[in-house]
């Protein structure tokens, strides 16, 4: 058989077992990605709608920050942690390096800008759209913010979609603020590295498969769930 | 997305909820009866915060975090011996691995607690400056020249220094860590043991910059020369073409040592329990555990014997 078949038959191997240690790497996985979009959406949403719908000097400067730091380099940003929440760091007294919530933080400032830079853009367009309807309701910006990121949730279900991708995908700074260890922070991406450089390939493209068939069933289920709660005028 | 025009009859896109009537925000963003009825949200968002604050909370189980080297974890080393440690003593032990210079870089800013290294000259100096105490050598194993069975520089079976020479003057393809391991530090003083300069720069001698196996990865794929240590290279199965070619030396030999890092220079640091897992693995008990674990019948690491 070719190398190229191998992965799947070793991911279906996986699946089959239900290996336990992969459910624990999948859930925690799972956990830790989700946790961190929730949280870059508290923060990402009203920042990027607040940044379409107010003027004020530097904006400009302020978005073209933003739409860059969509790009972070995942090491730059391990390394910004690690440094953060080690015992020589500044925060290094709250003993959360090597923990799933240094993870957390790591993702969380990954992919915050992602989902403002995009959020940006939804609000922008609907302001554009529905600004002049509702400035003569008499709402402001402040109170556009909620009425327009609630009018554009479909769109801004795309847009934490993609958070959700860059955080579950990304391994450099999960590598550094986590440690990939055994049992306690190691995760689908690192656990594909770890296979990688132990030279069991057909192992580490198996948890490739597992991983990408967990990313379609989220985003075919957030798309179930757009097309059944799309208001219907048909 | 936005489509404005694209549909003319109004779109199947909701007019913004303010356009129709007053605008009453806090009910229509998200309304109270809605928010009750939706219990999978509030369960999710528990989940997560739960996740969030679970971390400093499972503090209470007893652990001690260990910084040690890519061989010792990818070979299986670990996982072998520390659950025999975990059942004599409940302490649980969270491995960190990298290459040597980079687990030491941990323990210096007081990020692990013990630290489990290979590189003899790089050990002593962190214990002479204070940052490690109580160091003792717990086991070796050796250093093996690996490359294309083809064997294009014609090294089999000579001695390494002979065998670094010939791969000098042929200019055979060579990859190095070149990442601080202690692999990369003993590869260095075997080509100043050969009376040669370590070949950075030349054209043939690559330094990939990684852990071990991303490097035999290289090495395999490009049919290069490499320095390895023998525990990796034998749990390593992606070998390709290439073979031992040098080995048994005795400048091949790879001492590990053990420190614990210095309490007083970072008093979190989990004294009592990196004490046990230093006083465990010289023991009968954890030297007995360290030579049974083999990999495909071959023992990889050999205890000291005090």
């Amino acid at each position: 058989m070719s190398e190229i078949y191998t992965p799947f038959a070793a991911a279906f191997t996986l699946i089959e077992r239900l290996d336990s240690d992969l459910m624990e790497i999948v859930a925690l996985s799972l956990g830790v990605s989700l946790t961190a979009v929730i949280l870059s959406a508290v923060v990402g949403l009203p920042l990027g709608a607040a940044l379409a719908l107010f003027r004020f000097p530097g904006r400009r400067a302020v978005i073209v920050v933003l739409n860059s730091l969509m790009g972070l380099p995942p090491v730059v940003v391990g390394l910004t942690v690690y440094l953060l929440l080690s015992r020589s760091g500044p925060l290094g007294a709250m003993g959360l390096l090597f923990t799933p919530t240094a993870m957390i933080v790591a993702q969380w400032l990954l992919i915050t800008p992602i989902i403002a830079a995009l959020t940006l853009q939804v609000v922008e367009d609907l302001w554009a759209e529905y600004g002049e309807q509702l400035r003569s309701l008499g709402s402001g910006p402040l109170r556009a913010v909620p009425t327009l990121l609630w009018d554009g949730r479909y769109s801004l279900l795309t847009t934490l979609l993609a958070g959700f991708g860059r955080a579950s995908a990304e391994v450099g700074a999960v590598m550094i603020v986590g440690g990939n260890i055994a049992h306690a922070t190691r995760v689908m991406t690192t656990s594909i590295a770890l296979e990688t450089s132990k030279g069991d390939l057909a192992l580490a493209m198996g948890l490739g498969v597992v991983l990408i068939t967990l990313s379609i069933s989220i985003n075919a289920t957030a798309y179930l769930f757009r097309e059944f709660t799309r208001p219907n005028y048909a | 997305m936005v489509g404005a025009g694209t549909d003319p009859a109004g779109g199947d896109r909701a007019v913004p909820a303010a356009a129709g009537h007053g605008f009453v925000w806090p009910r229509e963003w998200w309304p109270r009866e809605r928010w009750a009825r939706e219990r999978w949200a509030r369960a999710a968002l528990i989940l997560c915060l739960h996740l969030l604050a679970a971390a400093p909370l499972e503090a209470g189980e007893r652990f001690l975090t260990l910084a040690s080297t890519t061989s010792t974890e990818n070979s299986g080393l670990f996982a072998h011996i520390l659950p025999l440690f975990e059942a004599d003593t409940g302490i649980a032990v969270r491995v960190v691995a990298r290459g040597t210079g980079q687990a030491l870089r941990l323990a210096r800013n007081g990020d692990a607690d013990v630290v489990l290294v290979h590189d003899r000259e790089s050990e002593l100096a962190f214990q002479r400056e204070g940052w490690g105490v109580e160091r003792r050598e717990v086991m070796y194993n050796d250093f093996v020249l690996l490359g294309p069975s083809a064997d294009a520089a014609g090294i089999r079976g000579k001695p390494i220094a002979q065998a670094l020479r010939l791969i000098f003057n042929a200019g055979a393809r060579f990859v190095s860590r070149a990442d601080e391991s202690g692999t990369h530090k003993a590869e260095i003083r075997l080509w100043r043991a050969a009376g040669l300069q370590t070949p950075v720069g030349s054209e043939w001698y690559l330094e990939t910059g990684s852990g071990m196996g991303a490097t035999l990865n290289i090495a395999s794929a490009m049919n290069a020369y490499a320095l390895a240590d023998r525990a990796t290279w034998l749990a390593f199965q992606n070998k390709g073409q290439l073979d031992i070619l040098v080995q048994g030396d005795p400048v091949l030999i790879n001492p590990y040592g053990i420190m614990l890092v210095n309490p007083q220079r970072h008093p979190h640091v989990k004294a009592e329990e990196g004490r046990a897992l230093i006083a465990w693995l010289t023991s009968a008990r954890g030297r007995k555990a360290i030579a049974q674990f083999k990999v495909a019948g071959q023992q990889l690491f050999h205890p000291y014997e005090p």
